[in-house]
């Protein structure tokens, strides 16, 4: 199940005054059972370039593939897409709607044509999962809290099985465990169930300790696309675009300086941790 | 405009004045009730939410706040942390007014909120920077939507263009002041909210999740600008986050728990106590916890370890004792 970005350009408001180029140039592939971290300064584009993976928003040129076909083509079946590639907003506000927070995450599902049963088997399943206790499945979704909120509306996505899930800044707002404990379920379902995962993150620590691969944005275009370390290995060339490298990069990078003859390309706690322990042998 | 900045000039000056006598109260926390050096007080407040069902009838209460004391002293740098749902936004509404408790009390510099007059004057003196700046962004351009309060507050025209240039330019968004809002990104309309709290030169500024989303850099100028204005300008602030690293310069800090303030103190007294955090579904700042994994393989490194430098010169004398020692 590839997704596949040819050539992709966006125009906000495009024959207009006002126009505004979101994405140039864009060309990737995500392939089968990825797990993708991607990243790039507020306004570089994520939020467009992600909602064109299901159709949402459609290219101003160029073209999106799923499985090899254009899926803005006429008489594409963009709503089976839909149920295959899910997305999860940048803001809970904008997915959620139903009256109660189960209903919310039942919404999903449903449209799919699942019988009852099944439906509301997947809404306490995906409740579950997202840790959201059950006092709060007959409440209102927007008299949550903002990581309640958060919590429902990766609910409702986890709940319609996507192969392909779709995250944007989804641990934004949440408390450090809760965060955790999302990233460890978007991990399992990777490793488990196979499924492929797309990450937008503003947390060079997340993407350093979870993903595989690193798509940067920098003003609508991809800057770099590789694997983490190597990805890190440019801070310099990431801070100039308003990002930066893991936080423990900069410690060992600091301790090279002073004579410590460490491995300064670690991104990761445990990594830095050996790699000091190391020195004191 | 040249007349402004004398005008802006001098109240620096008077600020930092001001600034002069308030530290003296910063390390004295227990200063008593309706003290003047009280930005914040609190006696005992509970919250509950009324809960509904679908027809809008109600059918119970939520209790999110649960009988918090707080003091709050002018000049000081707070920061408030706790699990999803503790409390923490629902309690920093009421420090402008926005919810008025069902029980207890809160005043703001010596003002009772629940004291009709003084909505205006407190919504004045505190401003409230909030978690989803698309709540708070009203103005069809950049600029406009920043000069906004000001001159709800009656300012003059020449000084409210001053303010909005000054506080765009400190979140870094003079670039984009003739946008409009709604074709903003996530992150550059956070920084355009906090521009436009700035820009009513508030005593004191609550700002609820602030940077959850920004990227790194804005994260980092979001953080300098809240301590600047705390630093330079005397201004009370009060920061609600889930990032532990933004909170290692705060004066003291309030953990909040199923609506009460379950521990406080210094980044350093708090942040010692990594297991009790965890078990508050929190954690420690990136530094603290690679020291405290050193620490757990039986390096000699000293707790409470808060930012890099420290830790950076705590190896430094190891490597240094462990060098000297084998000669
Ligand atoms: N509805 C819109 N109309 C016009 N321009 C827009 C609109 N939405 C976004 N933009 C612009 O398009 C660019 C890309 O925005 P996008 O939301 O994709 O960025 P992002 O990388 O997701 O940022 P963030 O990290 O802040 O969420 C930005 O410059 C933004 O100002
Ligand atoms: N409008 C509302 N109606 C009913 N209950 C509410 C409402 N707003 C919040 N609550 C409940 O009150 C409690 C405290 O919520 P609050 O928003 O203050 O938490 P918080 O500490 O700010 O959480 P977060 O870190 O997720 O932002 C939560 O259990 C929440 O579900
Ligand atoms: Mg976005
Ligand atoms: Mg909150």
């Amino acid at each position: 199940m590839a997704l596949k970005l040819d050539h992709v350009n966006y125009i906000y408001d495009a024959d207009t005054e006002m126009a505004h180029v979101a994405l140039k140039d864009v060309s990737l592939e995500i392939g089968n059972g990825e797990f993708i971290g991607l990243i790039g300064h507020t306004g570089s584009g994520k939020s467009t370039l992600v909602t064109h993976l299901n159709g949402l928003v459609k290219p101003t040129s160029g073209q999106v593939l799923f499985d090899g076909h254009d899926i803005n083509e006429k008489d594409y079946d963009r709503k089976k897409l839909r149920s295959k590639v899910g997305l999860v907003f940048q803001y809970p506000e904008h997915q959620l709607f139903e009256t109660d927070v189960f209903a919310d995450v039942c919404f999903g599902p449903k449209n799919l044509g699942l019988s009852k049963d099944e439906i509301e088997k997947r809404a306490y399943e995906a409740l579950r999962m997202v840790g959201l206790s059950d006092d709060f499945y007959k409440q209102s979704p927007f008299d949550l809290s903002g990581g309640q909120k958060r919590r429902v509306a990766i609910a409702g996505v986890l709940a319609m099985e996507p192969e392909i899930l779709v995250l944007d800044e989804p641990t934004a707002g949440l408390d450090p465990k809760g965060k955790n404990e999302i990233l460890d379920l978007l991990k399992n379902l990777h490793e488990e169930k196979g499924i492929t995962v797309v990450l937008v993150s503003h947390s060079m620590e997340d993407v350093a300790n979870y993903v595989d691969r690193i798509i940067v944005m920098d003003h609508g275009q991809v800057q770099f696309d590789d694997e983490p370390k190597k990805v890190f290995a440019s801070y310099k060339e990431l801070e100039k675009m308003g990002l930066a490298a893991p936080q423990v990069t900069y410690i060992m990078k600091d301790l090279k300086e002073k004579g410590f003859n460490v491995d300064d390309t670690v991104t990761t706690i445990e990594e830095a941790s050996d790699e000091i322990m190391k020195q004191f042998t | 405009m040249r007349f402004c900045n004398k005008i802006a000039d001098s109240l620096k000056v008077i600020i930092r004045k001001k600034n002069y006598m308030i530290t003296k109260h910063k390390d004295n926390p227990d200063n008593m009730n309706n003290n003047s050096s009280h930005m914040i007080h609190t006696e005992n407040v509970r919250f509950q939410y009324v809960k509904h069902d679908e027809d809008g009838n109600p059918v119970g209460t939520v209790t999110a706040v649960d009988g918090v004391d707080m003091t709050i002293n002018r000049g000081e740098f707070i920061a408030i942390l706790g699990h999803n749902g503790s409390g923490k936004s629902t309690l920093a509404k009421h420090f402008n007014a926005l919810l008025y408790p069902s029980e207890g009390a809160v005043f703001v510099d010596g003002m009772d909120t629940t004291d009709d007059d003084k909505v205006w004057d407190i919504r004045q003196k505190a401003g409230m920077v909030f978690q989803n700046p698309d709540n708070q962004i009203i103005g069809q351009i950049v600029e406009e939507d920043v000069g906004f309060g000001p001159e709800n507050m009656g300012v003059p025209t020449d000084e409210i263009w001053e303010r909005v240039n000054e506080s765009l330019k400190t979140v870094g968004m003079y670039e984009y002041r003739k946008a409009s809002p709604n074709h903003l990104s996530g992150g550059q309309k956070q920084r355009v909210s906090i521009a436009g709290v700035i820009a009513m030169h508030p005593e004191c500024i609550i700002m609820d999740e602030p940077t959850a989303m920004l990227d790194p850099s804005g994260r980092k100028e979001v953080i300098r600008a809240a301590r600047a204005l705390n630093d330079v300008e005397g201004i009370t602030v009060i920061l609600i986050t889930h990032y532990m690293e933004e909170v290692v310069h705060a004066d003291r800090i309030f953990v909040m728990d199923k609506g009460r303030v379950v521990m406080s103190g210094t980044p350093r007294e708090v942040f010692s106590q990594v297991d009790k955090l965890q078990e508050l579904r929190l954690d420690v700042p990136q530094v603290t916890l690679l020291a405290d994994s050193l620490r757990k393989k039986g390096l000699d490194i000293p707790a409470g370890i808060l930012t890099r430098e420290e830790l950076i010169s705590a190896l430094a004398d190891l490597k240094h004792k462990q060098d000297s020692d084998r000669q």
